[in-house]
């Protein structure tokens, strides 16, 4: 069972009714204008106020947790490249961040000892523990990818080690990262003969580890396995962590994406806690074609595209926190501005979500969420630039499918010159060897070689006026 | 009138011409390319005899306008002696130079060195003294480098707001003794232009040479007018060419560039350009030793840069992080038995004899293949090599530039059809072996499918792909080894061949 716990519930009410573009003057209205900070948004559109202390927050029952609908996720923390040309975590801008986000009601934070080229964990252990542990919930991973490190001393050290660079004593969540390639085998492979998951369940028992749950990306094997594991009494999850948006929703199970809806139904069954991530696909989700940004803008003007996504995600009662990876202070606010309060979607709302993923679906893209798992790239692509590049011109209408088309010209040039801007010429698809190392990583499950080929076979054409000939 | 006329000419010249060298679009090209092709040097290399002819008439019928009009090199001296007359003190403003006798011997000594070392195949001597080739290389290894500057600077704001307008290129320095010599030859010429007008003209440059013999029997000329003449020597004191003799009321014709300049001089109406009956006399001789050539000579034997060595690729490492980038290592030059020529280049024989080294195909080559050449024997010619692209298939740019045959034109059709060497394979350095990892990037980039991969251990179709290279398919374009994932030195590397094939 959860429920919301809100300060000042009847207002809670009266602001679903009018809409957060209301919020203000609804507040003032009753004569308690609630603590805010007035914001600048640098997109222009307004200058609207960051709610302080009207966060929504999930608690469930085992948990003994009030955690913000709002998560923090660690993975993109901003960066400046240092005297080598390396890029470094901004340590003080994540420290702004951090506090700004606390200060604002967010008290869940989500590592891994990978991220950001295993730079995240100490960056946020040194922004966190400026503020009381309480205050704060933090979640972190066992990322034991290589099969190398997969050893019961590895795998122990790796997990004590990220204690050591959160500054903390106890790990309030802490998931086994990424099941699901390899099956159960490799499930087993990893967490079970090695006696990794054993020694983990104990220090659980010994309330080092509060929570302890998964994270599952590709085919389901594994996680239906991992569950009738946990209904058998051998494993027990507290919580999960699932890919969850309205396009994999809608569109589930085809080809490389997830079927968050199979996979939520399977967790709220079991009433297990569900951690949402990629509820905006890596920015997928609010970068999208004009006519698609001006539907759903015309629904609710003032409120920016992303916040469709988060609200869906939210929307969902089983959901304890929705993760954003937010780099940027304006994507932190925006995502306040939709979560303090959440406003819950309507079921006509929610058709209209699946409407405009139809809308998303019929554009080629390709599903890189840009987490940067397939990076680096030994032969120094910059893979994750590449498609992003595609899938920004497949948006704006800059990939043709012939020379005869009437935008041609412009869009040949608009795909050339931006190409060469987004990604430096040695480290364009051209110079894909094809070894293939990059693609087992993909939590979306793009066979990367083939579709660096595809890309590069387009530019090829492209620059040789060829497009459509061989078809 | 003649002033203007020809100032308004020169500059339309010297600008279009300046911008064929600066463009990197390939649009000059297609409007303006001729411009290089009516360059006397150029068109004599080419044997484009109706154009030699053309320019000898032009110079018959109104004397050497060809230099103070067509001649790059030319208008550039008379621009940089404009500031050169704005400079110095009030005297030295009003009449910066003063007649002197021509130097026939240094004159005619120089042309015969520069016919003899052209004859026989010292192009480089030749390519030094010859002025279009050096306007080409203060244009395109000291200007062009500020243009493209220029333009990447519009290319960021373009890129901040979204535009496509202006995109980035490269700029890089594609050779260091080119740049030298350049840079020499600006100083030499720029001295000299600032100080004493055209001195190079009338007596280091061939072309000047051979022009001003002809121009001695030109039907136009600049006449003086001994009755009117009061020898105040106004018009003498402001010719460049220093060929106005007051004192003997002559002009020497073979330096006269037909300028104007003196014509606006005159108080006293004593001077004009007109029609002159031919067997008019020319002035007399006197040598006296000038400027030497020596300082651009002894710049020949410069050395080239040291290159960066010894790194590999790093593999993955065991303890799998997210993101970051792979360091590049730049490529290597690797070393050529034989250099490749650019496709339309007929031989490496062909080339050599009809370049004039003056870097129109260098700075027209928008896939930093073709660079000037640090050999002696091909000094400053192009050169073709793949460590920073590949000749693409759909690019003949560098034949459509070249003003002298040295390249001829190819169309985009023939060109997977010039064989300009084939490719060669490392083993050492091929990815499956080295590394153990699959690779096949040559053979999928390859534009004439003449990469066929196949099993390293032809007993066991499922040991790794290695390519071979069928010869005689290959047109050595350098795709595949600009491609390779091995750095510095790629696995897959062009030989070139003497004479170009076409089949």
């Amino acid at each position: 069972m959860n429920s919301d716990k809100q300060q000042g519930l009847s207002r809670r009410r009266f602001l679903g009714v009018m809409g957060t573009g209301a919020a203000a003057m609804g507040a003032s209205l009753m004569g308690c204008r609630p603590k805010t900070a007035l914001e600048y948004d640098p997109a222009g559109h307004h200058t609207s106020e960051v709610p302080i202390g009207q966060m929504t927050y999930r608690q469930f029952e085992g948990l003994n947790d009030s955690v913000s609908i709002l998560g923090y996720g660690c993975m993109r923390w901003p960066t400046v490249p240092d005297a080598n040309g390396k890029d470094i975590i901004d340590q003080e801008a994540v420290n702004e961040l951090v506090d700004y986000a606390i200060e604002h009601g967010v008290n869940y934070f989500d590592t891994s000892p990978v991220y950001v080229q295993g730079q995240s964990e100490a960056a946020t252990g040194i922004a966190l523990s400026r503020h009381p542990r309480e205050s704060y919930y933090v979640a972190t991973k066992l990322s034991n990818f290589s099969p190398s490190t997969q050893t019961f001393e590895n795998s122990i050290g790796m997990y004590h080690e990220s204690m050591k660079r959160l500054r903390v004593e106890y790990l309030d969540y802490y998931l086994l990262h990424m099941i699901g390639p390899g099956g159960v085998g490799g499930f087993n492979q990893r967490f079970v003969d090695n006696g990794v998951l054993p020694y983990l369940e104990k220090e659980r028992e010994a309330g080092r580890i509060r929570h302890l749950g998964f994270s599952f990306h590709g085919e389901p094997e594994a996680y239906d396995w991992a569950l009738q594991e946990h209904d058998k009494g051998n494993f027990h999850w507290d919580f999960v962590q699932i890919q969850m948006n309205y396009l994999d929703w809608r569109f589930g199970g085809e080809g490389a994406t997830v079927d968050a809806h199979y996979l939520y139904e399977e967790l709220e069954k079991r009433q297990i806690p569900v951690v949402v991530m990629e509820p905006l696909l890596g920015g997928r989700l609010s970068n999208l074609p004009n006519h698609i940004v001006a539907r759903l803008k015309q629904q609710r003007p003032e409120d920016s595209v992303a916040s469709w996504a988060f609200r869906f995600a939210a929307s969902h009662k089983q959901v304890l926190t929705c993760l954003s990876g937010m780099t940027y202070l304006e994507h932190l606010q925006d995502n306040i501005r939709t979560y303090a309060p959440l406003v819950e979607l309507k079921e006509e709302e929610k058709q209209f979500l699946y409407e405009t993923a139809d809308l998303i679906h019929e554009y080629p893209t390709i599903p890189c969420n840009q987490c940067n798992y397939c990076m680096p790239c030994p032969y120094g692509l910059d893979i994750p630039a590449i498609l992003t590049h595609y899938n920004k011109c497949v948006n704006q209408g800059n990939v043709p499918e012939s020379k005869l088309d009437p935008n041609y010209a412009e869009a040949r040039r608009a795909f050339l010159i931006g190409y060469d801007r987004s990604v430096p010429k040695l480290r364009q698809a051209s110079h894909c060897s094809h070894c293939n190392q990059c693609s087992p990583h993909c939590p979306q499950r793009i066979n990367i070689p083939k579709e660096l080929d595809r890309i590069d076979h387009f530019v090829e054409a492209l620059k040789q006026g060829t497009l459509g000939d061989q078809a | 009138m003649l002033r203007k006329i020809r100032t308004t000419l020169g500059l339309l010249f010297f600008v279009g011409i300046t911008w064929l060298f600066l463009d990197f679009t390939g649009l000059a090209h297609t409007y303006l390319g001729w411009m290089a092709k009516i360059q006397f040097l150029p068109a004599v290399l080419a044997l484009n005899v109706g154009m030699i002819v053309l320019l000898l008439a032009l110079t018959l019928l109104f004397g050497r306008i060809y230099c103070s009009v067509i001649c790059p090199l030319g208008v550039f001296q008379d621009i940089i002696a404009w500031f050169g007359k704005r400079t110095g003190d009030k005297k030295h403003r009003k009449m910066p130079y003063s007649y002197s006798p021509a130097k026939q011997t240094l004159r005619y000594s120089i042309l015969a060195i520069f016919v003899v070392a052209l004859v026989a195949g010292f192009s480089s001597i030749a390519l030094l003294l010859a002025p279009y080739s050096a306007y080409g290389r203060i244009a395109s290894t000291l200007l062009q480098p500020i243009y493209r500057w220029g333009n990447n600077l519009l290319a960021l704001w373009a890129a901040h707001i979204e535009s496509y307008a202006f995109y980035e290129t490269e700029v890089w320095f594609r050779s260091l003794p080119t740049l030298l010599v350049a840079v020499v030859t600006l100083l030499v010429i720029g001295y000299l232009a600032m100080r004493h007008g055209r001195t190079y003209c009338n007596t280091i440059c061939p072309v000047g040479s051979v022009l001003g013999f002809v121009a001695r029997f030109s039907l136009f000329k600049i006449q003086l007018d001994t009755e009117r003449c009061k020898q105040c020597d106004l018009c003498a004191r402001n010719c460049k060419a220093a060929c106005i003799d007051t004192r003997q009321g002559s002009v020497d014709y073979s330096r006269c560039v037909t300028c104007g300049d003196c014509l606006e001089q005159c108080k006293h109406d004593a001077i004009h350009y007109i029609y002159v009956k031919p067997g008019s006399s020319a002035p007399a001789t006197q040598t006296k030793t000038d400027h030497s050539l020596r300082s651009f000579l002894t710049l020949l034997g410069v050395g080239a840069t040291a290159a960066l060595r010894g790194q590999t690729i790093p593999k993955a490492t065991d303890v799998k992080m997210d993101g970051g980038l792979a360091p590049l290592v730049p490529k290597e030059k690797p070393h050529r038995a034989t250099p490749v020529t650019p496709p339309g280049a007929l031989s490496a024989r062909n080339l050599t004899q009809h370049c004039t080294g003056c870097q129109l195909c260098i700075s027209a080559c928008p896939n930093q293949v073709l660079r000037p050449s640090s050999d002696l024997s091909t000094f400053m010619q192009p050169e073709v090599s793949y460590e920073k692209g590949y000749c693409r298939p759909e690019c003949v740019k560098c034949s459509e530039a070249c003003p002298t045959g040295a390249i001829r034109p190819i169309t985009v059709a023939d060109k997977s059809a010039v064989h300009v060497g084939h490719a060669v394979w490392i083993k050492e350095n091929c990815l499956p072996i080295r590394d153990n990892q699959p690779c096949g990037n040559c053979a999928r980039h390859c534009p004439v499918n003449a990469i066929e991969m196949v099993p390293l251990d032809a007993n066991d179709p499922k040991s790794h792909l290695i390519p071979v290279v069928n010869d005689e398919a290959c047109i050595g374009c350098g795709a595949c080894e600009h491609l390779c994932p091995s750095n510095p030195l790629s696995a897959i590397y062009v030989e070139g061949y003497q004479v170009q094939r076409v089949q």
